[in-house]
């Protein structure tokens, strides 16, 4: 396939390579805090599928140039939709960190088996 | 050009993605974590997106990493090796990936413009934006004005994470025994930084208020704004020592630019409804529909700003009080 | 006499930049090679500064007389000032936690 091609399949690769690194992390990792990271890996990983979505080929940004007629602009709804999504993700992100602060002052641990062995 | 560029970029990013998760140490982690969010806003940016490549720069890069290493400095920096379960976890992982590249041959290619995703509410918004609203910039315009919903479930969700954070980390206001006996100094020989610091925190409060107020006309608006005015007073916290900080901006400043960012947006909307419109439909607040739909506008934007604001710095001042008390109850 | 202008501006800022690039990858050599923290450190350091001034120079060259060449030196006067003190911090809070530097390299080949 031409070169334009593999890189538009590219794009959607690096998103499902990386939303699986993001997964093993949350499943197979003990640790609390890396569960964590591993979350906010996955939510990068949906963002990037998102924005790709959006690119057309010869566009520009989607700030509409009032002198240039006849031009190409990417698709705006995408980009609104994920700008909400980040600032929803680190709202989350402080909230589970919060959690995290808590149960180590309370168990003395953050590894999830000591923990379940402790209750 | 720009294809060999986009490809190295994902490629450093997988490659970051795999460090992150095999190191064993947290603040390695954490450190690569920061470095993922910036390489994630340069993609972003090459892919034509500029308002979120601020986002994601000004947001993931900055305050996720303050917040990590609060966390941090809270609990353990090493992490215990663990390898029970790893086999199943990467079958599994493994077929999904699998699963998941087989689908993505169905999609269109990247930058058709005859893909789906471009043909339905795509058009209007572009088409529309300049003689509505009367400025370039059509993801401003989508966010506050033809999905001001969604901003305003948003800014309750920041206000909510907020309380959420303020109530589980037990700061209260005022005085008690655990702020009159620790003095928190801040660095120690920080002579450099300190002068560095006090050059440069006014400077970024008048970007973060540029970018503020030019939302309308290039990549910016009322998210990318906060975080960056909150990025200059945790700066000052962190150079000067919490004590000083708190002097700068106390608690219930903090909380009140949060109310009061929230209260805003959602007055605004009532406003419209006595004015005789739908609820955020900010037409009727004046004779020129587009005039008034620019004011609505600007009240809403300086809302998010200031609840955005407010959150970052509860949320940090938070866990900052947390290590500085001596006292902890197991409630 | 423009045209000859145009062209020389060109060929420095094009000179620059490859500089600059140079200058990155020796940064990034010295970071992997090196054996002590403190070397690696300085030799990260040199990407901060002389990248910094090469790249930029290069592409306000390249700018011309508008809007993006103001731009692009506020950036440039920025990174330089915060660069630096980064590196500082960093390595202050090294030598603080007790991280000493390593000196006994050279020591064993002098004797």
């Amino acid at each position: 396939m031409k070169l334009f091609e593999f890189l538009g399949y590219y794009n959607y690769w690096v998103f499902a390579v990386l939303l699986m690194i993001g997964f093993y992390a949350v499943i197979a990792k003990a640790n609390l805090i890396k569960k964590l990271i591993g979350l906010s890996l996955f939510q990068s990983a949906v963002f990037l599928m998102y924005i790709s979505m959006d690119k057309v080929e010869g566009g520009t940004a989607p700030i509409i140039k009032p002198d240039a007629v006849d031009q190409l602009y990417s698709n705006p709804l995408p980009q609104v939709l994920i700008l909400t999504a980040i600032v929803v993700g680190v709202s989350t992100l402080a909230l589970g960190l919060a959690i995290v602060v808590r149960i180590k002052e309370r168990y003395g641990t953050i590894e999830e088996n000591e923990i379940l062995d402790a209750d | 050009m720009t294809i060999i560029f986009a490809i190295f970029l994902l490629t450093m990013l997988v490659i970051t993605a795999v460090a992150i998760v095999q190191s064993s140490n947290l603040f390695v982690s954490v450190m690569l974590t920061s470095i993922f969010s910036l390489l994630m806003s340069i993609n972003f940016f090459v892919l034509d997106a500029a308002d979120v490549a601020l986002t994601e720069a000004a947001v993931g890069a900055g305050i996720t990493t303050v917040i990590f290493l609060s966390a941090l400095a809270l609990t353990a920096t090493q992490e215990k090796p663990n390898s029970s379960g790893r086999g199943i976890a990467l079958v599994v992982v493994g077929l999904t990936a699998s699963l998941i590249i087989y689908a993505t041959f169905d999609k269109p290619r990247l930058g058709d413009p005859n893909a789906p995703v471009h043909q339905h509410v795509a058009p209007y918004y572009l088409d529309n934006t300049m003689e509505q609203m009367g400025f370039p910039n059509v993801v401003t315009a989508v966010l506050s004005s033809y999905r001001g919903y969604d901003t305003l479930g948003e800014v309750f969700v920041v206000f909510a994470a907020c309380i959420g954070v303020l109530f589980i980390l037990d700061a209260r206001t005022g005085t008690g025994p655990m702020y009159v006996a620790r003095q928190m100094t801040g660095l120690r020989h920080h002579l450099i930084p300190q002068v560095v610091a006090r050059i440069l925190v006014p400077f970024i409060v008048l970007f973060g208020l540029y970018v503020q107020f030019h939302g309308e006309y290039g990549p910016g608006g009322g998210f990318q704004a906060g975080a960056i005015i909150a990025t200059a007073f945790i700066l000052y916290a962190l150079i000067e020592g919490e004590q000083a900080a708190l002097r700068a901006v106390p608690r219930s400043a903090q909380l009140g630019l949060v109310i009061c960012g929230a209260l805003l947006f959602g007055m605004v909307g009532v406003l419209c409804m006595i004015m005789g419109g739908e609820f955020l439909d900010y037409s009727v607040l004046m004779e020129n529909p587009v005039t008034a739909r620019q004011i609505g506008i600007i009240v809403i934007e300086a809302g998010v700003g200031m609840a955005v604001c407010g959150a970052m710095l509860s949320i940090f001042h938070a866990f900052a009080a947390r290590s500085a008390g001596d006292t902890h109850e197991t409630v | 006499m423009i045209e000859g202008l145009h062209l020389f501006v060109d060929i420095v800022s094009w000179i620059l930049l490859i500089i600059g690039s140079i200058c990155v990858l020796i940064g990034g050599i010295g970071v992997l090679r090196m054996p002590d923290f403190y070397s690696r450190l300085h030799a990260a350091s040199l990407t901060d500064t002389m990248a910094t001034l090469a790249l930029l120079s290069g592409m306000i060259l390249q700018a011309g007389f508008s809007l993006a060449a103001a731009k692009l030196f506020a950036i440039m006067l920025f990174l330089l000032l915060t660069g630096p003190t980064a590196t500082y911090a960093l390595a202050n809070s090294a030598l603080l936690s007790g991280y000493k530097p390593k000196t006994d390299v050279l020591e064993k080949k002098v004797s």
